[in-house]
């Protein structure tokens, strides 16, 4: 059985339907069978503090990423985890997370990247649930074993490498950094401690628009009309554009992904997760620092 | 007294498989003492970690040649309370010459990089700097 839409007022503006559910539909919809909820986190204790009932975790940091390799997890270690979290491939995944679903969005991309058909954000994520006072538990689900069909990675699609963004010049490029980190002040968020890129500054041509930009009060995201005003009046996107947006390692701009593709309807967008700790560490690609976008060069091909 | 030296401290951890280490640091979270009227009533006195991508302040007292630390962070922020709860269990109550003599990169040696970001490691090497850092200045 299928699980219904959310069929919320705030969502049917957006362009996809089925890819949100508010936390009163979540609370309604909790227990059903064929629905599974997975917390991610930027805080990786924070799931052990109290979940939402039922819900299972998966860290981006040690479930997602491959242990050696910089890249995402084979083909094989994707069927372990959602076999050992209790996933089948038509279950519908209602991934929710703290600061504004940062990491969760990161997650929800994972997933796509491996063709799960069904998986959903929760609008304002784990902080609205907290704040509306609603039920956290400590106990981990004992979910059965499930028998995940082995999955292809598609990292054509909605995955872009070094190489695509060099050949993507002239068409739009997001930096969803900070502007300090935009403008090569600093090669690592505010706040967080200096981490690796040899050179500060941002990939030519790429507009600046802040991950958070997207989030409104509780986390939850903007109205259609607002998310239009940032990215179509602010940063120029145009409708049927091919955007690449990138952050630092590509988990930021998966929430910026979510909103572009999913919420704001373009087609054609994918997400560099090599980003800025690749880009700024790579040997003869061009780069821009200030405040300024900078002329794109010629597409490498 | 500190409860813990760094050598068992190290040792704790290291003899637990990664998941482990989680949990352990999830215990010290629980564990970190709530701050003191004195200084709850005086945010102004602390001193925020800016390393910390977790909003986690902290103040050093030192008296009769003794190291004393308070933080507070919020209970949304596990993984920096507990390893503001981990300096507290190893610095606490030492001589200001045996704080001072902390190895600055022990936080690399509890064997979290792989469970907890690298750059939350840098968070909690920001932490132990400043607390040496006030620690120098208040001896």
């Amino acid at each position: 059985m299928p699980i219904e839409f959310d069929t919320n007022k705030k969502f049917e503006e957006y362009a996809t339907q089925g890819v949100l559910v508010s936390t009163e539909w979540l609370a309604a919809n909790l227990n059903r069978d064929g629905l599974v909820v997975v917390e991610s986190d930027e805080d990786v204790l924070l799931y052990e503090i109290g979940h939402i009932p039922g819900a299972v975790k998966i860290d981006w940091h040690t479930d997602l990423n491959d242990p050696i390799t910089r890249d995402y997890v084979s083909n094989e270690a994707f069927k372990a985890l959602m076999d050992a979290k209790g996933i089948s491939a038509e279950d519908t995944v209602i991934i929710y997370g703290d600061k504004s679903n940062w990491w969760a969005s990161y997650a929800l991309w994972v997933f796509k990247l491996f063709g799960h058909n069904d998986v959903r954000l929760v609008d304002g994520g784990r902080d609205k649930w907290i704040a509306e006072g609603r039920e956290l538990v400590k106990d981990v689900p004992s979910r059965e074993i499930s028998d995940y069909p082995l999955p292809t990675r598609d990292d054509s699609t909605l995955r872009a490498f070094r190489d695509d963004v060099l050949a993507h010049f002239g068409n739009p490029l997001i930096d969803v950094r900070s502007t300090e980190e935009y403008t090569g002040e600093r090669t690592h968020m505010p706040a967080y401690p200096e981490e690796g890129a040899l050179r500060g500054g941002h990939i030519p041509s790429a507009a600046s628009v802040p991950w958070a930009k997207a989030a409104g009060e509780n986390g939850v995201f903007k109205p259609r009309q607002e998310l239009e005003e940032i990215y179509l009046d602010g940063a120029g996107l145009k409708k049927g554009d091919n955007v690449i947006a990138y952050c630092r390692i590509g988990e930021r701009s998966s929430h910026t992904w979510f909103v572009l593709n999913y919420l704001l309807g373009f087609e054609n967008v994918r997400n560099y997760d090599g980003s800025w700790t690749e880009w700024g560490s790579l040997v003869g690609v061009p780069i821009v620092k200030g405040i300024e976008p900078g002329t794109a060069p010629m597409a490498r091909r | 007294m500190a409860t813990e030296t760094v050598e068992s401290l190290v040792e704790d951890f290291q003899s637990l498989a990664v998941k482990d280490r989680l949990n352990l640091l999830l215990e010290f979270s629980e564990n970190l003492p709530s701050l003191p009227a004195r200084y709850a009533d005086h945010p102004d006195l602390l001193e925020r970690v800016e390393e910390c991508q977790s909003p986690i302040y902290l103040f050093v007292e030192v008296a009769d040649e003794t190291v004393h630390l308070f933080f507070t962070a919020p209970e949304e922020a596990p993984t920096t309370r507990g390893f503001a709860s981990i300096l507290h269990a190893v610095i606490d109550g030492l001589p200001v010459e045996k704080a001072l003599a902390i190895d600055d990169d022990f936080p690399s040696r509890i064997g979290l990089s792989e469970a907890v970001s690298p750059l939350r490691m840098r968070g909690m090497r920001g932490m132990l700097a400043r607390i040496k850092r006030q620690v120098a200045e208040k001896q």
